[in-house]
This record gives C-alpha cells, structure tokens and sequence, in this order.
C-alpha cells in the first residue's frame, strides 16, 4: 500500500461530483490526486444524485494509479453519513473532512468510516482520511488534528474560508496566509503525513501560479490543490529536480547499492557519509524525475 | 460490389457513372491529358455591368455546370444572391460544382433543389439542414464528395466542366484583375477559386469594390475573366473569419495537442527544414503553441507551413521559426492580412497544393500533417464526413491530401460525449488507413502496424501511452457501451471520391 509520505501528492484536482463529462475524464490529466467534491460544488438539490454519479464512476471508471479523494459533506449536516456509506463502498482511497477544525472531528469521521468499513466488508484501516483547514481554530489546532488518527495521510489549507474568517481576502503576495502555511506544513511534517497547498484561483495567470507554487515548494508543501486541469503542467514543473539534482541522487541510490552488495550498514560517496535523511531526499528526487518523465525506465537523465 | 477497404459501393450506381473502386494511394507517374476552356474574346472594354440578372439570363442554360467558392465561409453572399435570380429565371437541370458549401446557402440550396433548378452536385462538404435533407434523399442524383486537391484534378481533367464560374471578390477592376487581400470583405487567399477562373468556360466576377485599373496584385487576371458584375455587397466581414484564431482552452483538446507535439518532436521527422500542416480544428490548432516550444528549445525551424493558415502559423512565421507559408485559404484576418504584407507568404491553387495529377503537388512534398477526425475505425481508416447519425455533416477539405504527408496524425478525443470516435467500423470512409500513421486521443496514441519504425521512435517517450488501435476502440466501447446500428435504405444519396477519381466509399439514405 502506498500512502502516507511515500506517495507523490503534486498536485490534487477539484472534480464537481454533480458533473458527469468531468468525472469520465478526470483521470487523463496525469494529476497525482482527483478529489471529487460532493461538497461546496454541488447544490442541495443534487446531493443524492452526485453521490451516485460519483459512485458509479469510482466503480465503472478506470483512473488508473491515481489517489482517488472524495470531499465529503460536512459532519454537521444530514449527508455525510450516506456520503461516507456509499464511498468506502465505493473503494475510495481517502475522505476528505471539509472545515475540520479540531482533533474530535477527526475521530468523529474515524468512527463513520470504520462502520462503513466493516458494513461492506472492506479491509479495516484501508479507507484514510485527510482534513481541510478553513478557520483561525483550525490552524490553531492543526497539530493535533495531524495527528488525530493513523488513518491521516494529510493536511490542507483551503483559503477562500480562511482568510473570510480571518476578516481579510487574498492578496497576490500570500502574506494573509503565510501563518497558516507555516502551522499547516510543521504540523503535516511533525505528523509524517503530507501538506497540500490552496487552489490558485486565477486559472489564466500561469507566472502568479508558478510564483506561488515555488514558494510552497520552498515551505516544504507536497503540492496545491488545482481547480483547472490547464494547472496541472505548470505545478509540476515546479517540482521537477534539476540535472544536477537528478545526477546527485543517482550517485547516492549507486553507493546504496554499493554498501548493500559491500555488505556493509554503513553508505558512504565521495568519502562522505550519507545519512538517511540523504537517501529519503535521493528518492523522492528520483521518484519525481520518473513523473516529470526526465528519466527513462532505468533511471537515465533523459532530459525534456 | 467492394472495393479494397471492403465498402460497399452499389454496381450499378459505379457503372452508370462509370467510376472505379479505391485500390490503392499510390498516384504513379502516368501521362494524363488536361483540358482547356472556352475563351470568348474580349478587348476588356465591355465587362463591367451591373445587371447581374442579365448575365445569367445570357449566360446560365439549363442542364450546365455553374460554380462558386467559399472563401467567404458563412459571410457569403454571392450563392444566395445568384442562385436566387437563377431560380426566379426557371432555369433547370443544373450541376452545382462549388468549392465547398457553407451553412448560409443551406436554405437557397435546399429550394433550387426543390424546384428542380439544382439536379446535381459536387462539393467538398455540406452540414446542417442541407447534409440533414440529402442524407435523407432529397437529391435524386448521389452528391459527389471530393478533396480540395480531387477537385482540382476532376476541374484539370474534364470530370467537372464548368460553364459558368460566379467568383465575389472583395476588390476587381473593370477588365477583371482582382485578389483576396483588399477590400471589406477581404479574406486573402483566392486558391480554390482560382482553380475556376483557370478552366471555366465563363467567369463572372461579383464585387461591391470596383478599383482603378490595372489593379494589382492580380491573382485573378483580366484574360481569365469575361464579366465583372457590381453588387451591393458581396459579403459580411464579420462571419467570413474571426480575427485571430484563438488557442482553445478546452483542457482536453490541450492534452491532445501535447500528445500530438511529443509524437512530431520525438520522430525522425522532426529536424531542420522539416515541412507540416495542421487543421483549423482546437487541438490541430493548438499543436502549434507545443511544436513552437519544443522548435524553440531544439534550435529547429521549418522550411514550409502549408494549407488552411492561421494566426499561430503567422506568428510562426514572423518568429522566423518557418521559412515560407503556402496559403490556400486564411482562416482568420490575421493570416489574411499577412499574406497581403508579407513575401514569405505565398498563395498558392488548389492544384499546386494538393492536386495529385500533378507535375508534384506541396502535398507532396510534406513532411508531417496533423488532421482531424470524425471516426476512425481500427484500419485506421477517417470518417470526416458523417457523424454517428449517419448525416452528411462535414467535409473532404484537404483532409486526403495532407494524409499523404510523410508522418500523418490523426488528433480525436477517444469519446465526443456518449459517442465514440474510434470505432471497429466507420460509417463513412474518406481517408484511407494506408495514409494515417499515428492516432492520438487524450487516453493516449496507437501506431499504424504499417510503421513499426514510429512504433521504435516513438515506444519509450515518457508519458507516451502506446496502445494497439483495436485497444482505444474497446476502451471507447467500455465508457459509451455499444450503440445499435444505424438504418440505411438502399438509395446511394452521395459518393466519396478519393482524390485519384476512385470511389472510396458509398453514402445511404438515412432511414428513420
């Protein structure tokens, strides 16, 4: 099973769960995760109906490796219950619990899905969770809410009801939300799980979206949520290692191997020790350049 | 009876008109005899009139072949205004032969045919009402389908004889110099009406813009022209082209062009000098944005654009990222504007483009084309004339022609809402299988078995998901299910020319 920080979580894309042209080719877009919205995209009449949409799609629809999330209603409301019922079903791979805003809720959403679990006869502990921070009191809590549940593989900031609650909007420069930001990732990283961006909303103005997933990049961040699949390119780019990373990388992986047929415990390249914080980065940087397609099947530069 | 693509083509229809089966794309080198007009000789000083009735009254007999283009796309109004006055005159038995049809003659067209004035025709494309009332039998004679480059050779050789050619023109003088790039209703370049001014027996120009003589440049020459006719106007500049194509932002038809860029910049054709076309459909046209990124980054240029031009294909140009555009038809005002002010960009007929009784036609000469499709079934053979309904509801174009490029790509979403493109059988055949190499849907391409060379090119492209044709035809079947066939009565309502004379496939009356 892949999940938690093993997986690449780039970039995740909104899908309108009420839309069915959307939910058919969701997965052509190579985004890293589909979160379809059964949420704030679709109106109260059709609740029932994008519930099934979605369902049948996760059940006829082939999206391939793709990590499969769907953004249930909230756990105030008369739907969820039926939205968690028909998606752990369904086989999804991960809910996502909108406007979470302390720990209790977590595990609110830990009981509904455990239930549903053992209902249709999924494997106990299959279905995760991640949570949606969207208020002051969820940033303040965000620590715990991490980690509120072993089935958590993530954090993200949605920044519409944010900065409404913080009484301010979003400006081009993000200071609104770099308190946020900085709560979110420490305490995805603290928890081991992983940290997603907001939504750039101005789909048309690629150099705001590139300046703002480099900073996010920089903050440490997995990837942003994407409303528009013309994104997607983009965030990646962002995210695709350089030559020299990708050679550096190799050379580490190489005196892994090294040391494994050396039998020895010990790695060392260049005479230096390489410790394992050296290895994890080394792998991540290969495993982003395999889905930036800068290497070939072997692990060769191969360039654009 | 069944010709090579195994369509069935109705023998007796084939041996009335005296028309043979497709075999095969391959032209050869034989000696073909071309024809000539009649010319009636003029010193130029009677040609100016503005009695458009008169001329037709003198000149359109009944059972003649008339022709118009349609280069003024749905701003036209030349059909209209003449085909109008030939009804009102009783004129009967005539033979349609234009360039294409366009929706604003539907209406005229679907009365001329009604009442007997219309018998026959021969077009590229028909859509809308008019495909809708011939795939339904309106016409008693099948309507012959034929490439922009087949009608040239069919114009050259004498199958289509043209009595009376009605050409508008957005500018003329009084001796009948005119061009495309002048005027209100400018569109630039002339090439499929050139092919009429060439070899019709009578050309009778229509133009709202009468200019000082000798108005150059002249694409149409005086020798050429018996009668300039002056009209109120001859169209509305406002839906003869947009003003500048613009790039689609529809996210699937951008992930079909970067698929179709991969598949040019990662083959062997892709290298300096190297040649292309695109259609004017989203994602041909957006292959453009991709191909100038990847020309940027590899130092490569290209020494031809060719066909239908565009504003991405001019801004290519100017760019100086290709050498020379050959321009048989501007879609937008862009291009047509550039053709008037810039050398490089050349116009060209609808012979020398892709008329393949040719001494080489640009076709010819073209390294890779990119194409749109309607269906294709997994010969790998292009439906661009009938949808799913089985109505006439596109055109030929040059969509044969440019499939004789080197590298051919064939750019379709695998799925059009509940229907599919790639298909076990198209319902239509226009461009055959041996002439398309690659197909590339959003879900990903499949090579032509007949190019095992692309397949090794092309089979460790990152990102490139390679499936077998008949893999993308299930995998569309999977998402919209299996449709019941459609109804066909046994009445032959249009055949389809390949560009050699052939006849690739057979159209039938639609029964509902």
């Amino acid at each position: 099973m892949v999940f938690k920080q093993d997986r690449l979580r780039r970039t995740m894309m909104f899908v309108p769960g009420n839309n069915a042209g959307m939910l058919k080719d969701a997965g052509i877009y190579g985004a890293d995760s589909i979160m379809f919205d059964l949420e704030d995209a679709v109106s109260l009449a059709e609740k029932d109906s994008a519930r099934t949409l979605v369902y049948e799609a996760l059940k006829t629809v082939d999206y391939g490796d793709t990590e499969l999330v769907v953004r249930v209603n909230g756990l105030d409301t008369e739907f969820v219950k039926a939205d968690v019922l028909a998606m752990v079903k369904a086989g999804i791979d991960v809910i996502r619990i909108p406007k979470t805003e302390n720990a209790a809720m977590i595990k609110e959403m830990e009981s509904l899905v455990a239930e549903a679990e053992q209902r249709f006869g999924r494997p106990v502990g299959s279905t995760h969770i991640m949570a949606a921070i969207e208020s002051a009191e969820g940033v303040l809590n965000v620590p715990a809410i991490a980690k509120a549940s072993e089935r958590m593989i993530g954090v993200a900031l949605s920044a519409e009801d944010y900065t409404t609650d913080l009484q301010t909007h979003r400006y081009p420069d993000g200071k609104e939300l770099e308190f946020a930001r900085n709560m979110i990732i420490h305490a995805a990283r603290a928890a081991h799980i992983s940290a997603f961006d907001t939504v750039y909303t101005d789909v048309d103005n690629t150099q705001g979206l590139i300046d703002e997933t480099e900073y996010i990049h920089q903050l440490g961040y997995d990837g942003k949520s994407v409303i528009n699949p013309r994104q997607i390119p983009v965030i990646n780019s962002v995210f695709e290692p350089t030559e020299a990373q990708v050679k550096n990388a190799q050379n580490v992986i190489a005196a892994i191997e090294r040391a494994h047929q050396a039998g020895s415990g010990v790695i060392s390249m260049n005479g230096q020790m390489v410790d394992r914080p050296v290895v994890l980065r080394a792998e991540r940087v290969m495993k982003l350049a395999q889905a930036s397609g800068i290497v070939d099947k072997e692990g060769h530069y191969i360039g654009k | 009876m069944e010709n090579k693509l195994g369509r069935t083509l109705p023998a007796d229809v084939m041996e009335q008109l005296q028309l043979t089966p497709f075999q095969t794309t391959e032209i050869g080198n034989p000696e073909v005899q071309r024809t000539a007009p009649q010319v009636r000789l003029s010193t130029g000083n009677d040609k100016v009139t503005n009695d458009l009735k008169k001329i037709i009254q003198e000149n359109v007999h009944d059972g003649m072949t008339i022709s118009f283009h349609h280069h003024f796309r749905n701003g036209d109004f030349v059909f209209n205004q003449v085909m109008k006055i030939i009804m009102e005159l009783g004129i009967k038995n005539l033979t349609l032969a234009p360039s294409s049809l366009t929706g604003v003659m539907n209406d005229v067209a679907i009365e001329a045919i009604k009442q007997g004035t219309v018998t026959a025709i021969t077009t590229s494309g028909m859509r809308g009402s008019l495909g809708d009332a011939v795939s339904h039998g309106l016409l008693a004679k099948p309507v012959i389908f034929r490439s922009h480059g087949g009608r040239a050779r069919a114009i050259e050789n004498g199958e289509i004889k043209i009595d009376v050619a009605f050409l508008g023109v957005p500018n003329a003088d009084r001796c009948g110099n005119a061009n495309g790039s002048y005027g209100d209703e400018a569109f630039g370049s002339l090439g499929y009406a050139l092919m009429d001014a060439n070899y019709a027996n009578k050309v009778v120009l229509l133009t709202d813009n009468l200019v000082d003589y000798p108005n150059t440049p002249a694409s149409i020459k005086q020798t050429q022209v018996d009668y300039v006719v002056e009209v109120d106007q001859v169209g509305d500049p406002d839906k003869i082209g947009s003003g500048a194509t613009r790039f689609t932002k529809d996210p699937k038809n951008l992930k079909i062009a970067n698929l179709v860029s991969d598949v040019i910049t990662n083959s062997s054709y892709f290298k300096d000098g190297f040649s292309f076309q695109t259609g004017s459909g989203g994602a041909a046209l957006a292959v453009t944005r991709y191909l100038r990124a990847a020309m940027e980054a590899s130092n490569i240029h290209a020494s031809f654009g060719l066909g239908g031009i565009t504003n991405p294909m001019v801004e290519l140009l100017e760019a100086g990222l290709i050498d020379k555009l050959m321009d048989v038809q501007d879609f937008d005002k862009v291009a047509a504007q550039s053709m008037k002010n810039n050398l490089n960009q050349q116009e060209i007929d609808a012979s020398w483009y892709a008329d393949p009784d040719n001494k080489a036609a640009m076709v010819d000469q073209l390294d890779v084309s990119i194409l749109s499709a309607l269906e294709i079934d997994t010969d790998f053979n292009v439906n661009v004339l009938t949808g799913a309904d089985g109505i006439i509801r596109g055109a030929v174009g040059g969509h044969q022609d440019a499939a004789t490029a080197k590298l051919t790509i064939i750019c379709t979403p695998l799925v059009r809402g509940r229907i599919p493109s790639v298909v076990k059988s198209a319902n239509t055949v226009v461009t055959p299988g041996s002439s398309v190499d690659v197909l590339v849907t959003e879900r990903g391409i499949a090579v032509n078995p007949q190019r095992p060379d692309l397949l090794a090119q092309l089979q460790n492209v990152p990102g490139l998901q390679i499936y077998s044709i008949d893999e993308l035809a299930e995998l569309a079947q999977q998402i919209v299910g299996t449709e019941a066939p459609l109804e066909f009565t046994d009445r032959t309502v249009a055949l389809v020319e390949y560009r050699d004379g052939s006849i690739i496939d057979a159209i039938k009356q639609r029964k509902d």
